[in-house]
């Protein structure tokens, strides 16, 4: 039997889907009643049938197919940066450290092992044996050093360069100077990579196991040149086939990879060009294997109480915050008093119904899932008498105009005229601003708009650590022209304390370092310049012979699905 | 003629430069900056600074555009911004499916368009004509979103008479030219009609009738032949505009064309090459479009000569 659940049962799945399990604190409208009590009989099924035997065991072979409705921009690890190809390039290329299949945990990938010197700052790795690359070629220590030169070189065009800002010899690549190699990369044997830094740097490791430190053979970048994102060479677990622009992708096992067994599926193809609406009636037919766009919310509730339909969708969080960014630098929203009214002014559960509750609200700028999460949290509560009395404080008592900027997808500018409902309940008239997305993220970077609705632009983990939501999108550095730091806000003192507590790098300080962002986090809610309003539930909807556990289907780190580790039930 | 085709292809050309020029200036005052797009999220100032070296787009305009023009008349359309691929090859793998259902919803408009529009014209003021003319009006305004869903649903997932969407033959063709023959039909069943209506008061069909030959002949021989012109017309124009204006029939049948190449990948992702690209080559079929249906037009009616 599959478990179309996580692991720990029922209450978890429930819990992700924003349903309170106490009845007591119920919801007051029918809808999610309704929602409750299927979801209730469908737990109390799954829970009697949950204690059976464990899932099926994954076969070898087999084809999988995935629809999606925009070609891939590139497969080049080095430029790669959409959600749409970030895990189909995590299945073509390796790095030196990667995750655990569905968790959040670090694990040696290319690397065997490695040691990290006293100070923090000196990373040394050995290299498995018997790793080639797709066209044959062993895998070297001299190919790591290319690679992340490559990602750093201004003429590779990366937007991931700048994560390895920390390692020695970046600013003489970056800078005028235009060094060509990186002096804080060594090579010394074919099997060893030593990495210095120019500080403890706890979010490294993080760093080595994202797509822009992905290992490229030289030769093929060479051959193909701007075009090697259309022909990718790598060395995972899947090979690149053949690539129609704007029609088909396809990807078939790499029968060298060191991992023994995995991949599963003998051929991964993906189609483009596919709209979700029509891709959801393919695979009700049994054309393909998984809409990878997402299920349309127009037919969200019809495919959920489908009974064919319903135990093949999988629901899981995103390490993903959706939030209003208030600029703190343009009156009256410099006010502190006047954003925590807007804060408690919010009504989060009610924009959550008008997404179908495919998210759970969110009280602080982290999600859950993420290290250094505070689930005790209190956060800013839903009290719009409370946030009158303080605009009245703030000398606001006749409330003020300011305009809210959303992008013009749907649902975003529903979402943002029940946030000017809200607003206009304690005094503040926002005027909507439905853009196109680009200029919305050009409003916000350039520092024009008071108030920005991040939604389908929200802040969404490039690693899972939360020094990943400090630095662009609430530091200093983030606050400049052009940054991602739309409210604005720099606190030098926070900015301090967040460098302490990414150099706590040994694994006895990691408990230290969670605390340590927990209270960071926690005076930057203080100084509200965000109101955090949701994290998005992801729901995946799989057909019926694609097998693997449930988290692979929503795995955090590799969105949508985990393509290496999932399997066709009726392989041969 | 040759005086006419070099006439012609020379406005032709000054066309093409207008619109280039114009394009060009429009996609520089959108308040939005491709450089956000490709420099990521987490990119420094510095980063930025680089990658606007790169491309080139710290230069003043007109020299951005003197060396876009430069190039393009060596055929080099540039490389797309996000995927770093040769804009010309990005059009030319679209371009065989493109020119395909272009041809087959032509087909499809003027199989449905035409007798609808003669048919009412025969039965002016009738029941059937006032019908013909809803249905018509209704096609035009129906959203093709829609129209192509349904057809795709009752005719592809209920009845499996055709696939569900996708890019191939015949099968594959039918519904997404239907799916433009409804709309573009509305279109071509009024123009029809009305030009028929003009052309049935002519004396000269008034002797033909009296010559004592079949309605029929009277119809398809003699009217329909002065009344097509216009019709004519509208499918050159047509034929440039179905390039890349059949991006919804496209986004709903999954069928690979040039108009879903400007929607998701150019202005979505505000990929100035590719926008710029197609822009071209769209200006440039509705030019040719237009030439080939004034080439056609004294074929038909003799008495028109080419100056």
């Amino acid at each position: 039997m599959d478990r179309r659940v996580a692991p720990d049962g029922g209450r978890l799945f429930l819990e992700r889907l924003g349903v309170p399990l106490d009845p007591a604190i119920d919801d007051k409208t029918g809808s999610l009643n309704k929602m409750k009590r299927f979801l209730l009989s469908a737990v109390a099924a799954l829970a009697i049938i949950a204690a059976g035997p464990a899932s099926a065991d994954p076969k070898q072979g087999g084809a999988a197919v995935i629809t999606f409705n925009n070609d891939l921009t590139t497969l080049d690890p080095a430029i790669g940066y959409d959600w749409q190809n970030w895990s189909v390039i995590k299945s073509i290329f390796d790095g030196l450290m990667d995750y655990k299949p569905g968790t959040t945990e670090l694990t040696p990938d290319l690397a065997e092992s490695y040691t990290i010197s006293d100070d923090g700052q000196t990373y040394t790795f050995k290299l498995r044996d018997g790793i080639k690359f797709h066209n044959g070629r062993a895998l070297k220590a001299a190919d790591i050093k290319y690679s992340i030169e490559r990602a750093i070189n201004p003429a590779t065009q990366s937007p991931g360069g700048g994560f390895f800002g920390s390692i020695k010899g970046y600013d003489d690549m970056v800078g005028d100077k235009k060094a060509t190699e990186l002096s804080g990369i060594s090579a010394p044997d074919d099997k060893t990579v030593v990495i210095t830094l120019t500080r403890p740097d706890a979010t490294f490791l993080h760093v080595m196991a994202i797509n822009f430190a992905f290992v490229v053979p030289k030769e093929e970048v060479d051959k193909y040149g701007a075009d090697f994102g259309k022909h990718p060479v790598g060395t995972g677990a899947f090979k690149f086939v053949d690539w129609v622009a704007g029609q088909k992708l396809e990807l078939e096992r790499n029968a060298d990879y060191y991992k023994k067994g995995v991949p599963y599926l003998d051929k991964l193809s993906f189609e483009f060009g596919q709209d979700p609406t029509v891709a959801v009636l393919r695979l009700k037919k049994g054309e393909i294997d998984i809409v990878g766009d997402g299920i349309p919310p127009a037919q969200f509730t019809e495919l959920l109480n489908d009974p064919t339909t319903k135990d093949l969708i999988v629901a899981g969080d995103q390490l993903q915050t959706v939030y209003v960014t208030m600029n703190v630098k343009t009156p009256p929203l410099d006010n502190l008093k006047v954003r925590q009214a807007i804060n408690m002014a919010i009504n989060k559960d009610r924009i959550v119904r008008i997404i179908n509750n495919r998210a759970v609200t969110a009280n602080q700028v982290l999600p859950k899932g993420m290290p250094g999460y505070d689930k005790d949290y209190a956060g800013y509560a839903y009290d719009p008498a409370a946030a009158k009395k303080l605009l009245a404080d703030a000398g606001l008592k006749d409330g003020f105009s300011t305009e809210l900027y959303a992008m013009n997808v749907d649902p975003n500018p529903r979402i943002a005229q029940a946030i000017q409902q809200d607003l206009a309940a304690v005094g503040i008239k926002a005027d909507i601003k439905s853009l196109a997305q680009a200029e919305v993220i050009a409003a916000g970077g350039n520092g024009t708009a008071p108030m920005v609705w991040s939604g389908g632009m929200a802040w969404i983990d490039d690693y899972p650590d939360p020094s990943d939501f400090y630095g662009p999108i609430l530091g200093c550095a983030g606050a400049v022209e052009g940054g991602w730091n739309w409210s604005k806000y720099c606190n030098q003192g926070l900015d301090q304390r967040a460098a302490e507590a990414d150099a706590m790098v040994t694994a006895a300080q990691q408990a230290a370092r969670a605390e340590k962002w927990k209270g960071i986090f926690a005076d930057v809610m203080k100084d509200a310049p965000w109101v955090p309003v949701f994290s998005e539930t992801r729901y995946t909807f799989h057909s019926a012979r694609l097998g693997g556990d449930a988290i692979l289907f929503t795995d955090p780190i590799h969105l949508p699905v985990n393509y290496d580790y999932i399997f066709a039930k009726d392989a041969q | 003629m040759m005086r006419y085709l070099a006439k012609r292809l020379t406005a032709a050309g000054i066309i093409l430069v207008g619109i280039s020029v114009i394009t060009f200036c429009l996609i520089f005052l959108v308040p939005a900056d491709p450089i956000s797009m490709i420099a990521g999220r987490n990119a420094t100032a510095e980063t930025r600074a680089q990658i606007r070296h790169q491309l080139g787009l710290d230069r003043p305009l007109p020299v951005q555009y003197g060396d876009y023009v430069v190039r393009l008349a060596q055929g080099d359309l540039g490389r797309s911004y996000a995927q770093k691929t040769q804009v010309s090859e990005l059009i030319r793998a679209r371009l065989p499916a493109t020119l395909l259902l272009m041809a087959a919803g032509i087909v499809a408009e003027l199989v449905i368009g035409l007798p609808a529009g003669i048919y009412a014209a025969t039965r002016r003021g009738e029941a059937v004509d006032r019908g013909v003319m809803m249905l018509s009006f209704i096609g035009i305004s129906a959203p093709q979103f829609i129209v192509g869903l349904l057809l795709l649903y009752l005719f592809a997932y209920m009845v499996g008479w055709f696939p569900l969407s996708g890019y191939g033959g015949i099968s594959h063709l039918v519904l997404p030219a239907i799916t433009l023959g409804i709309a573009g039909g509305g279109t071509y069943s009024r123009l029809m009609r009305s030009q028929m209506l003009d052309v049935l008061r002519q004396d000269y069909i008034r002797t033909a009738r009296a010559k004592g030959l079949p309605e029929r002949t009277v119809l398809l021989t003699h009217a329909l032949r002065n009344a097509v012109l216009p019709v004519i017309a509208q499918v050159g124009y047509d034929m440039g505009f179905l390039i890349t204006n059949a991006v919804i029939v496209e986004s709903v049948f999954g069928w690979p064309g040039i108009g879903q190449l400007m929607w998701q990948q150019g202005i979505q992702r505000l990929d100035y090459p590719i926008i710029m690209g197609v822009t071209i080559t769209a200006a440039l079929f509705i030019v040719l479009g237009s030439l080939i249906a004034d080439l056609i037009v004294p074929l038909i009616d003799p008495r028109i000569r080419l100056r």
